[in-house]
Order: C-alpha cells, then structure tokens, then sequence
C-alpha cells in the first residue's frame, strides 16, 4: 500500500485475495467477480484450514479467478482444470480442491472430463460460471448459449440446443448439484459451504452477467438490467427435476439446490475395493490405515 | 538420496521393456500414474496398477490423454513423482499439456511406446518417427530432455534417469522407447534400493513470505513446493514473472522463455549420455538409438571386418542433442551414418551439427519392422569410399 492511500481501509476480503494484482482484468458489471467474493465469504466460514485449499482454473474470463485467489492456485490449460485437480486432489487427498471455471472451459473443451469426474465422485468442487457465451475470445456460441440468442458465431442467432448442466452433472452421479445467479449472494454463498462441506464431486452453476458480450450483442441492456432480469425471473425450486432445468432465451430461470447425496468417492472405493481383496499386504492410499471402513464394497 | 526399497523389486527378473520401464518408476519413487490404454504402451500401465496398492500408490485411468497429461501436472504440484505412457496418437493429444509442463516447469515423466505412424498407423508394429515430435510438438519455444532406451535393462535403468533429471531440471522428460523394447524379453537386474540413486525433488527452504515460485539461482532452475504446505502460490501458462504472476510483456517474455531453454543448454553436458565404441581413430561413425542401435551392430562388425574404420555410437540421450561431440567428430571423422525407424528426423540435427565438415548418411525405414543390418552396411561400405 502506498502513502497516498495510507488511510483507506483494508478490503475486508485483503486477505484471501492478491491485492498486489488488482484491478482485475474483469469488465465493470461482469459476475465473476461476485461470484468470486461469494467463494471467499463461505471460504471464511469454512472450518478447514486454508493452506489446505487449492484451486485450479482453466482458460477464459472464469479461468482468472486462479490468478486472484491468495490460495495455492492454478492456471492450467483450457478444458483441463478438472483432469489437473485430479491429479492434485490424488497426489495429496488431505487438500480441498476447488475447480473455478466458466461454462466453455468446463462443458465444452473440457467436458469429457466434466462427466467422469462426476462419474468416478472425484472429490472436488466445481464452480461453474456460466455466462452463456465465450467472453475472453469476443463473444462466440458456447454449449450454454440459448436457443436463439446472439453471438458472434451465430450472428443470427444460436440454432443449437444449449446443455442443462445440473441435469448433465446429476445423471453422471454429482453428490451435490446447485444453481444460482450471481444475483443471489447469500444463497450463493451458502451453496458454495455446502459444497466444500460436501465429500465427493460437488457442482454449482452460476448464472452471471457479461454486459460486454452477451448483454451488448442481444440488446439486453447493462449488466444492471440483467441482474434486474435474474431478480424478475429466477425461481427457487429446490428438489427440482434436473429435466425442468433447461434455460430458454430470456426464460424463466429455475435454481436451487437439485441434489444432495451421498456415494463413495474414487479414493474411498479404492480404499475399500483393494483392502477387500488384498488384505493385510494392501497399502490404503490417503488415509491412515486404521481409517479405512471395511465395509463390503459393490 | 537412496531408494525407498519400498517400491525397488530387487533381484535378477526376465522382464519386456514395457514391466522393466513400470519397476523402473516405482524404484525412482514414482507413486502417482494417470494413463489412457494405448497399444504397444499398455503394458506399463498394468504393471504399475498391478504394483500400485502394494506400495502406497495410485494409479489412475483418465477418459483420454488430455486429460492424463494434465493430471500429472496437478500430481506433480501436489507433491507425488508422477508418470503416463503412451504411443503415437495419445502423444498427440499430451503434446498442449506438456508444454504446461514445461511452462510450469513441473516435473513428470511421460514414456512413449513408439508405434508405426502417422494417425493410426501400424499400433503392433515398431517405428522411432516420434522424434521430432518429442522436441518441437508443443507450440512455442522449450527444452526438453528425451531419452530412450535399447534393452529392457535399459529401459528399467533409464526410467530412473529420466524421473532424476526431470527432477533436477524441473522438466518434463520424454522416455522415447520403441515396441521392440517395449515387448522384447530379456534378463533385467534390479539392484538393491541402496545402490539406486535417486535425486529428490528440489524443495525450497524459504519460508512463504520470502519465497517465489520462479526465483532462480545459478543453475536457472527455480526450487519448488508442495501445494498444502503454506506458500500459496500462483502457477499459470500464461507468461509469468518470478512471482508467478502473468505478465504480458516481451521483455518478461524473452526472460522466461529464454531461461526455459538455457537451462536445459547450459547442463547439457551433464544430461547427455552416449556410449561409444572405437571413436577415437574412425573415420565413419555410426549413430543410433533405441532398438536400431542394436540392429546396427552387425553392420559395424561387418564393416570392420573389411577394414573400415567404423565408430559407433548409441545415444542414450535424444534431446538436447549431443552437439558438442558431433561436431568435435565431425572435423575429423568423414560421414556420419544414421539408421533409424523414420525417414530423416534425428539424423537431420546430425547433419546440422556436422555442418558440412563431414558427410552424413540416413539410412531410413518407413516402420513396421527393423533394418536389415545388411542394409546399414551397405550405406557404411558407400559412405567410406
């Protein structure tokens, strides 16, 4: 901090962020960044210690967020943020892994890896910032751009179906699925502690404003207006059907909590499954020895 | 530092390249193995699952080799020797992620089982065309350290080096074997743990608030941490100053990538390994590596025999090249000859440092099977004339 500014109070969240690298990168009115101090509001109510927490982004606006967070963090490549937290929540289980990223990176380049996270219950939590579009390329189609909405590569409008990604999540078998909007900050907050209380694979999907792009290109106004739009048009539907998830052009948005369960995770089925089979001469991967419950797997 | 006798099988086995390069791993240390089934590779992978739950450690089958790749790199950072394998087409896809690797400078170790090529090509059937591509695949300016082996002895042997120098030089290192290695059988010696050598990841002795991830000393390589242990650091592939912060700027750019490079060139001399034979008076040397240095051997026989004063020399190390000895040799030998399973990829890095004071000679092969030796000779018999 310099003289001049010797006087103004610390940022409440100075902390937990790099101040030495602010400003941000983020457009004035973007979500990212409320989406972010959401994650730094329930990373302080969090009960673990924050040495332990790590995360990792992949490329585009989300992908920043790395660069921001005073955490053990990680800027990988585009798509590859959850195959990285993988092989960091592997190496060293006893870290909490937070996968920060936005909807292209996560469920278009990155996709495959997306699914079998969820499929194996890989423990990590993922927040996915879903803007609708590819804000850091200039605003191209993305697998969540709506039906009919305008983009760069659909100067028309977006004749594909976009993905509901709490129904994709879910059916490949996340523990926790949740969606918000960037509007919903207490909620969001909350959904974001429960998810790092949550073992196994977590997902939540924030709905936020890229005034730059999206809201420029389909004459939605400012980033002001489409919180106005959430705050309108967004329903709290907790328990919803995954299949009532999908979200139209300027529709109706459902979010909520959808999906709290539990089901082992890929180390504790690992654990289980090979000191079943392999008894004494097992070495329990993670975890104390005496920490492993012998329960009958399958 | 000594082995952990741990994960070293020691005693006399009968081994193909492929299980000798998986204890090979597991006696360096490596406890963390993310890979995606690829012919003539997998074997690797089976024995290290196989071995994994008897020695504390995880193996992982990723959805596709993006992804393996990029777990290594987070296992790397999470503390554990991390290694995938694979062959041509998987190679491809690795190719993004190991060059985050390399920006990251997050040691790991990635084996390729080389197969017939290009797309899918002969997956049965052996080739060495990878070469090239272990040295410029990943877009952008790097170093990289490949090795590749001639025997299972070798690979087990050269598996250990290759987690060694990774670790010293914070590299991905490349082991470039081939499916003749990978498959053949033959004696493997495993010695005791204490007789293995094995150099332990460089971890810093900073505490946090005066550690930075990309701080240098003489040697160009920046010390590491483990991700948990408090320093909070920031890693990215983006160009990145000593703190690790992106910066986008050419003058932080040429610092970087710059320094990238000249680490692996300034220790090359330490890297590099070659075995020579009768190079001291020759007059033509024959270069080789992974199974067509041994396919080679009867040929310099032979053209000993007839009185042509042949040296030869096996590369151990690919990449860096050995630019120093071949152009030390090249002012006095008179051609080189290269035999290898590819149509000129090495050979033209040869014919580079040779810088027309002595001829160079390829002899090529498509892939598919290994050179006949008298094929080899002949192009030693045309050269020495």
């Amino acid at each position: 901090m310099n003289q001049a500014n010797a006087n103004v109070p610390e940022h409440p969240m100075e902390k937990l962020l790099r101040m030495e690298r602010i400003p941000h990168i983020w457009c004035p009115t973007c979500g990212i960044g409320t989406v972010l101090s959401c994650f730094i509001a329930a990373l302080e109510k969090f009960d673990y210690p924050l040495n332990k927490v790590a995360v990792v982004s992949g490329i585009g606006c989300t992908g920043r967020v790395a660069g921001y967070i005073k955490l053990d963090s990680f800027h990988s490549t585009h798509g590859r943020a959850i195959p990285f937290a993988t092989g960091l929540k592997l190496a060293n289980p006893e870290l909490k892994v937070v996968v920060f990223s936005g909807d292209g990176d996560l469920a278009a380049i990155g996709g495959n890896h997306l699914i079998h996270a969820a499929r194996r219950n890989m423990d990590l939590t993922v927040i996915c910032v879903n803007n609708f579009i590819y804000a850091m390329t200039g605003g191209q189609t993305a697998p969540t751009t709506p039906l009919t909405a305008n983009s760069s590569t659909a100067p028309y409008g977006n004749s594909e179906p976009p993905f509901n990604l709490p129904l994709l999540v879910g059916s490949c078998g996340a523990v926790y699925v949740a969606r918000w909007t960037a509007l919903h900050i207490r909620r969001l907050t909350k959904s974001i502690g429960e998810a790092l209380n949550k073992k196994g694979f977590s997902f939540i999907e924030v709905i936020a404003p890229c005034a730059t792009l999206y809201a420029r290109r389909n004459r939605l106004g400012t980033g002001l207006d489409l919180m106005k739009f959430y705050h309108d048009n967004s329903e709290i539907k907790h328990g919803a059907p995954l299949e009532e998830l999908d979200i139209g052009f300027q529709q109706k948005i459902i979010v909520g909590k959808f999906i709290d369960r539990e089901r082992p995770t890929f180390l504790d089925n690992w654990n289980n499954w090979l000191s079943q089979k392999l008894g004494d001469k097992f070495v329990p991967y993670g975890v104390a020895p005496q920490q492993v419950p012998l329960r009958k797997a399958g | 530092m000594k082995a952990d006798p741990k994960g070293v099988l020691t005693g006399v086995h009968y081994l193909d390249g492929d299980h000798a390069c998986a204890e090979g791993a597991l006696a360096a240390g490596c406890r963390f193995f993310a890979g995606y089934p690829i012919t003539p590779s997998t074997e690797v992978a089976e024995r290290f699952v196989a071995r994994a739950p008897f020695v504390g450690g995880i193996f992982i089958q990723m959805e596709d080799e993006l992804g393996s790749m990029a777990a290594l790199c987070g296992a790397s950072w999470g503390g554990k020797k991390a290694m995938t394998v694979t062959s041509g087409p998987g190679f491809s896809l690795m190719m993004e992620n190991i060059g985050l690797a390399a920006m990251m400078e997050t040691p790991c170790v990635v084996v390729n089982v080389q197969r017939g090529g290009p797309s899918t090509g002969l997956p049965t059937m052996v080739g060495q065309q990878d070469m090239m591509q272990a040295r410029w695949g990943s877009h952008g300016d790097y170093e990289i350290i490949a090795l590749s082996p001639a025997s299972p002895q070798e690979a087990f042997d050269y598996t250990i080096k290759c987690f060694n120098l990774s670790e010293k030089y914070r590299v991905p290192v490349l082991f470039m074997m081939d499916e003749c290695v990978g498959h053949m059988t033959e004696k493997v010696v495993i010695p005791k743990a204490e007789e293995i050598e094995i150099y332990p990841r460089r971890l810093t002795k900073k505490p946090p608030e005066k550690y930075w991830p990309y701080e240098f000393g003489e040697d160009l390589v920046p010390d590491m941490i483990v991700a948990g242990d408090g320093y909070r650091i920031h890693s990215t592939g983006l160009t990145h100053d000593e703190r690790g912060y992106p910066v986008m700027s050419p003058v932080v750019q040429n610092k970087l990538v710059k320094r990238l490079c000249e680490k692996i060139k300034k220790n090359a001399d330490d890297i590099i390994e070659l075995e020579e034979d009768q190079t001291d008076d020759a007059e033509i040397i024959v270069m080789a590596y992974g199974i067509t240095s041994r396919v080679a051997l009867p040929a310099v026989f032979k053209a000993r025999k007839k009185g042509i004063k042949v040296g030869y020399i096996k590369m151990i190390t690919i990449w860096p090249f050995p630019e120093k000895r071949v152009r030390e040799l090249a002012k006095k030998v008179k051609a080189f000859v290269m035999p290898e399973i590819n149509l000129g990829q090495v050979v033209l890095e040869v014919e580079r440092c040779a810088a027309g004071q002595a001829k160079t000679y390829h002899v090529p092969h498509a892939g598919g099977w290994v050179h006949d030796p008298e094929d080899i000779y002949h192009v030693i018999e045309e050269a020495a004339k």
